[in-house]
């Protein structure tokens, strides 16, 4: 089962957590996650992979679904911590070249 | 034993083959003709390369045994596409996917939103998906669009894709699912196979050398195909192909936009009118920041980051447009209120500067660079949201109207494998009339030469060579329509006019041409292990026409961006008024011509101005054309499928 713990920083990013295998089965919980934080006026998103065991494709395809909404919305997604699973597969999928993953939430949104 | 003689056959068909249009190019052209000689001895060489792509194919025939028993705890959706077919049929369609025993999830993929069948499918415990508003204003892509908006809303691990007319068998998924085992295949792909058809296929439905042989010598070459229908799909690769195409489009069209933009803003700042002069400088802004960006992606840097940046500073350079505007007229107002202070007390509040409403009017859209519609194209295109399509993720190729074999091959360049699985498992319904089934022909030979076009497997890294040959070979096929219209003027000519294109109709030319159309038959007989083949071979020339307008058509979509006159095929059987001669005028004509050449021959002949072994070879040649379009009239006057068996159901 994956867990996802929403917060918004003192600066207005919103972090979402997801905890655990983040899959086809999880993959639109997440995108909702963002959806809720865009919508409540927060565009600005740090996805923490600290704690996302595994990815999939369609796990994959919600962040990039996130990248579109929160960018349409003025605001950006940013990535941050993942595992060697996860590196392994946006490098397979060439989305390394689009995403840069950020070593932790906290740098997620510096400098712009 | 079978495929030591399968092997034996094609090398033979392969070398005799090879030896007649060899002798042929080298021996046996008449240049005095060779207006005539030159196409003839080339339609040769189009069919003798087609007979070695089929050697090729036959080759590695694979017939898989029994497959392996599901793995354990795979979850299914189900999908069924729909868009105009009759409600009964798609509801006959949806309970017997309901009724299938591997636990799953039922779909009905509604591209037509009809209420009625939405609350039919709620009372009947079948999820009912219609397109999403993402799709409103941006291109539907039929039926990929269709399923990659419901791969969005589903979470299946595998999903079976039906046609609306396919009734699927209860077993369809224990028969399939056993493949996956093996987590490197993508794909199982099982026969087509059409119940409304009688013992004489008049129309061509079935496809027995292509869902047999031809799909299981694919195979072999790990190319088994996709056909849009009966078949399961791994979600992960189709997820994966989708995530990767992202990234190759975003690259793409980034980049595009980036290298066009010099042209674009050069363009706009000389023709800013004079009240836009201001602009100018914002614009050469503009431009300093697509070179950055330029520079900073050449750095390889991410792309999101970039355009994040650009995107940024746009926006701040529009700010400041809006702010000097707003400066503007808050002086404006100054002044006004300074005079109206000594006439009378107005409401002071006008001068502030309202900073929700600065927000909104230095967004993109609405800044005064914004109102230049070509530099605001520009900037949009600069980002990473593809936000001219309704998903930024598409799974299912959509650039074909065949966007099986699109995909297929996609996958297959990224690695994954497909399988052909045969027996059949469901049973779908065929065109019962000829308009309909020239409209279904056109529109998967459009979809296959589109895919040439576009992505040539030919050139394709990632595929095998083999691999590229397997797609290769569908393609070629195609073009036996300009083949065949020389087929057909060749002897119109000698018999009308007395012109050979070979030097001489010797027994050099009968010792090498027999033996290879003797063997050639004889290796179609052995593979199609007694099925209909000769339908087929009849529609391969008959249809010349039909394979002609694909060329033009997606020649036309693809190089001129015109449109495909795409049309769904109907299901059901259309009103008819009399045969409909009209749809094949063009055969009529041919047909026409080769009787009247033959008679014009018969008659040269007799008043001894022809040689009669040339003017008989060339009336067994107009015979054979002949019998090849006779399938026509009998498509022509065809009433539909008939059941002889009282006790099934008229199909409505």
């Amino acid at each position: 089962m994956t867990e996802f713990t929403v917060e918004r920083s003192d600066q207005g990013v919103g972090v979402i957590r997801p905890v655990g295998r983040l899959t086809m089965v999880s993959a639109r919980q997440l995108t909702e996650a963002i959806a809720g934080l865009v919508d409540s006026g927060t565009p600005r998103i740090a996805v923490d992979l600290s704690a996302t065991e595994f990815m999939d494709s369609s796990g994959l395809g919600a962040l990039i679904a996130g990248l579109k909404s929160t960018r349409q919305a003025g605001g950006d997604l940013r990535i941050a911590a993942p595992n060697e699973q996860v590196l392994t597969i946006l490098r397979l999928t060439n989305l390394d070249k689009v995403l840069r993953p950020r070593d932790s939430v906290e740098e997620a949104f510096d400098r712009g | 034993m079978r495929t030591w003689l399968l092997r034996l056959l094609v090398l033979v068909t392969a070398m005799l083959g090879i030896n007649y249009v060899v002798w042929r190019w080298l021996f046996s052209l008449n240049w005095d003709a060779w207006w005539i000689a030159v196409p003839l001895v080339i339609a040769e060489t189009y069919s003798l390369i087609d007979s070695l792509l089929f050697g090729l194919t036959m080759w590695r025939v694979k017939r898989r045994g029994e497959p392996d028993a599901p793995p354990e705890g795979a979850t299914v959706d189900v999908f069924i596409t729909t868009y105009n077919e009759p409600l009964d049929l798609v509801q006959k369609t949806a309970l017997a996917a309901q009724a299938i025993t591997h636990p799953h999830e039922t779909w009905l993929l509604d591209d037509g939103n009809r209420a009625e069948l939405g609350a039919w499918a709620e009372a009947n415990g079948i999820g009912w998906i219609r397109r999403s508003e993402d799709w409103i204003d941006r291109p539907r892509h039929a039926k990929a669009g269709n399923i990659n908006n419901a791969l969005m809303a589903t979470e299946g691990e595998f999903l079976l894709i039906l046609d609306a007319d396919q009734i699927p068998e209860p077993n369809i998924l224990d028969r399939t699912l056993g493949y996956f085992r093996d987590e490197q295949v993508a794909l199982v792909q099982t026969p087509q196979v059409f119940t409304n058809v009688p013992d004489s296929d008049p129309l061509g439905s079935q496809a027995p050398l292509f869902y047999g042989p031809i799909q299981q010598g694919k195979d072999g070459w790990n190319a088994a195909f996709f056909c849009g229908s009966n078949a399961v799909i791994r979600r992960e690769a189709l997820m994966q192909l989708g995530v990767a195409r992202y990234v190759g489009e975003v690259e793409v069209s980034v980049n595009r936009a980036l290298r066009t933009s010099k042209a674009v803003l050069a363009k706009a700042t000389k023709q800013l009118t004079p009240a836009d002069e201001h602009l100018r400088a914002s614009l050469d802004e503009v431009a300093y920041d697509v070179g950055r960006a330029q520079r900073e992606l050449r750095r390889g840097l991410a792309i999101a980051d970039v355009t994040y940046r650009f995107q940024q500073r746009v926006d701040a350079i529009s700010r400041g447009l809006v702010e000097s505007d707003m400066r503007a007229l808050q002086a404006d107002l100054a002044a006004i209120e300074t005079m109206s202070d000594h006439i009378d007390d107005i409401d002071g509040g006008l001068a502030v500067i309202d900073m929700t409403a600065l927000d909104q009017m230095s967004h993109r859209d609405w800044s005064p660079l914004g109102a230049l519609e070509t530099v605001r194209a520009l900037i949009g295109a600069i980002d990473v949201d593809r936000g001219h399509e309704a998903q930024p993720i598409m799974p299912l190729a959509t650039i074909s109207v065949t966007e099986d074999m699109a995909t297929c091959m996609r996958l297959h360049t990224m690695g994954w494998r497909s399988v052909y699985h045969h027996e059949t498992l469901a049973y779908g319904l065929a065109p019962e009339d000829l308009g309909t089934m020239l409209t279904q022909r056109l529109r998967w030979a459009q979809g296959t030469v589109q895919v040439m076009f576009r992505e040539n497997p030919l050139t394709q890294r990632g595929l095998t060579i083999a691999q590229r040959l397997m797609y290769w070979s569908t393609m070629w096929s195609y073009l036996s329509g300009f083949a065949a219209l020389v087929y057909i003027a060749a002897p119109i000519v000698y018999l009308t006019i007395g012109v050979l294109p070979v030097d001489s109709l010797g027994s050099d030319f009968f010792a090498r041409l027999i033996p290879f159309l003797v063997v050639n038959q004889l290796l179609f007989f052995v593979v199609g292990r007694g099925a209909k083949t000769w339908r087929g071979q009849q529609y391969s020339l008959a249809l010349f026409p039909v394979w002609i307008k694909s060329f033009t058509s997606a020649f036309g979509n693809v190089f001129l961006g015109r449109s495909l006159d795409f049309a769904v095929t109907p299901k059901t059987r259309q009103e008819r008024q009399g045969p409909p001669w009209h749809l094949i005028k063009p055969q009529l004509w041919a047909m026409a011509l080769l009787v009247l050449a033959s008679a014009a021959g018969i008659a040269r002949l007799a008043t001894g101005e022809a040689d009669p072994l040339g003017t008989w070879v060339n009336i067994v040649w107009v015979v054979f054309d002949l019998l090849i379009f006779s399938v026509l009239i009998q498509a022509a006057l065809y009433r539909g499928y008939q059941p002889d068996d009282i006790h099934e159901k008229e199909p409505s």
